[in-house]
């Protein structure tokens, strides 16, 4: 066995111009530069992507699910935020 | 607490609603899933070495691009399969020093020999046509990363089955002695195919449980009778002849019968003692000890890169 393993490497995929980044799973490389081709290897043989993100696993940060219900309490209840909110006339069709 | 968790956990099975790494999680779904993911995620890693025997004598460039396209996709699916398996709090090296040291197994698949082409031709069909029936349903396997991982390696199967049955094809309407070949393939690849679905549902202790989880959605029995279903019309178009005298068509079930599994040989493989467990696993060992030297020269050169970087921005 090594002694230390490759860093693993969280991979961000645009499918193409115009699109945003998505996660699409991650890779372990010892540096930037094979992090960005190992990526490109797995994740985009068949022309998935036309640009890739790397990060380092261990910078990304993400809130408790256990704790997930009262982080997204505050917007349960506002319902006045969607257009269905308000009532308004049969004749105004598409507003 | 523990028991009201499980409950939560249940429910959210039932309802459908995924799992994802951080989530509650029963002990035992964890090591469940873990066992599973990284045994499949060892058979595609595995499964490049009867393929990889015929890359350098594939008998046109064609077939020698899709073949080394087709061993490319599996260790890109042992990736996507590493990766998941990760979420779950086992580290890659020690995934692997569970395989090198046969404590963890593989599909028994990979343990018998590929003799000639024509099992190139076999494998695409048969092996990757039985992995494509046990895939799709866990695609919508309750725990998130397996899930998606496995929509991923579903979507590029397609293309290794296809091209292993074309290989047949063409065998078949070639000289007496090409189809030959391709049926000899087919006797020698046909039961062990239909053993990949795993033992018979009477004998499969875990899989009540694996099925409540929603890991599993369909019994071993029920897709491997779905596997021959398809694929016994498969072969007739072909024109041969599948190993079984016992293979009839039950109009009255819907579904063809089929004769007695040689449950023996499959636990003798299982165990061990198949043709080339022994190889396989010498070839998995040799890479990794072989390939060690690069690894470490590859974080010293890292470390090296980062170090130089951090001296010229104090520099600065």
């Amino acid at each position: 066995m090594t002694k230390q393993e490759w860093p693993l490497w969280e991979v961000f995929i645009r499918a193409k111009q115009g699109l945003n980044h998505k996660h699409v799973g991650s890779i372990h490389a010892a540096d930037v530069d094979m992090a960005i081709e190992n990526a490109r290897d797995v994740y985009t043989r068949r022309m998935e992507g036309v640009s890739i993100w790397v990060v380092e696993s261990k910078y990304v940060h993400a809130n408790e699910p256990s704790e997930q219900d009262a982080l997204f309490e505050p917007a349960n209840d506002k319902i006045y935020r969607h257009p269905t909110f308000y009532v308004l006339p049969e004749e105004l069709n598409h507003m | 607490m523990e028991v009201k968790l499980e409950q939560q956990f249940q429910e959210k099975i039932d309802q459908e609603i995924r799992i994802e790494p951080r989530d509650w999680m029963p002990e035992k779904y964890r090591k469940t899933l873990l066992r599973q993911i990284s045994q499949h995620a060892h058979s595609e890693i595995v499964g490049m070495l009867p393929e990889g025997n015929w890359i350098t004598r594939a008998p046109n460039l064609r077939r020698k691009v899709a073949l080394l396209a087709k061993v490319q996709d599996e260790a890109g699916h042992g990736l996507y399969l590493y990766s998941a398996a990760e979420t779950l709090g086992m580290s890659r090296d020690e995934m692997l020093e569970e395989l090198h040291s046969g404590r963890a197994k593989y599909s028994s698949i990979f343990n018998y020999p590929t003799l000639t082409w024509a099992d190139m031709g076999a494998i695409g069909w048969l092996v990757d046509g039985a992995a494509i029936m046990n895939q799709v349903p866990l695609c919508r396997a309750s725990y998130g990363p397996y899930a998606r991982a496995m929509v991923r390696v579903c979507k590029e199967e397609s293309f290794h089955q296809r091209q292993g049955y074309e290989i047949m094809l063409t065998l078949c309407n070639g000289t007496e002695a090409q189809k030959a070949m391709a049926q000899d393939a087919l006797n020698r690849w046909w039961w062990p195919s239909i053993m990949m679905f795993g033992p018979n549902d009477d004998n499969s202790p875990n899989s009540a449980q694996s099925m409540k989880w929603k890991i599993k959605r369909f019994s071993n029995d029920e897709l491997r009778q779905k596997f021959i279903d398809v694929t016994v019309p498969q072969a007739e178009l072909l024109g041969l002849t599948i190993p079984d005298k016992d293979l009839k068509w039950n109009a009255e079930k819907g579904h063809y019968d089929f004769g007695a599994i040689n449950w023996d040989e499959f636990m003798n493989v299982v165990a061990g003692n198949g043709p080339c467990n022994k190889q396989r696993l010498k070839a998995r060992v040799d890479a990794w000890e072989n390939g060690a030297w690069v690894r470490e020269a590859a974080m010293a050169h890292a470390k090296k890169r980062e170090e130089r970087k951090n001296k010229q921005i104090e520099a600065a």
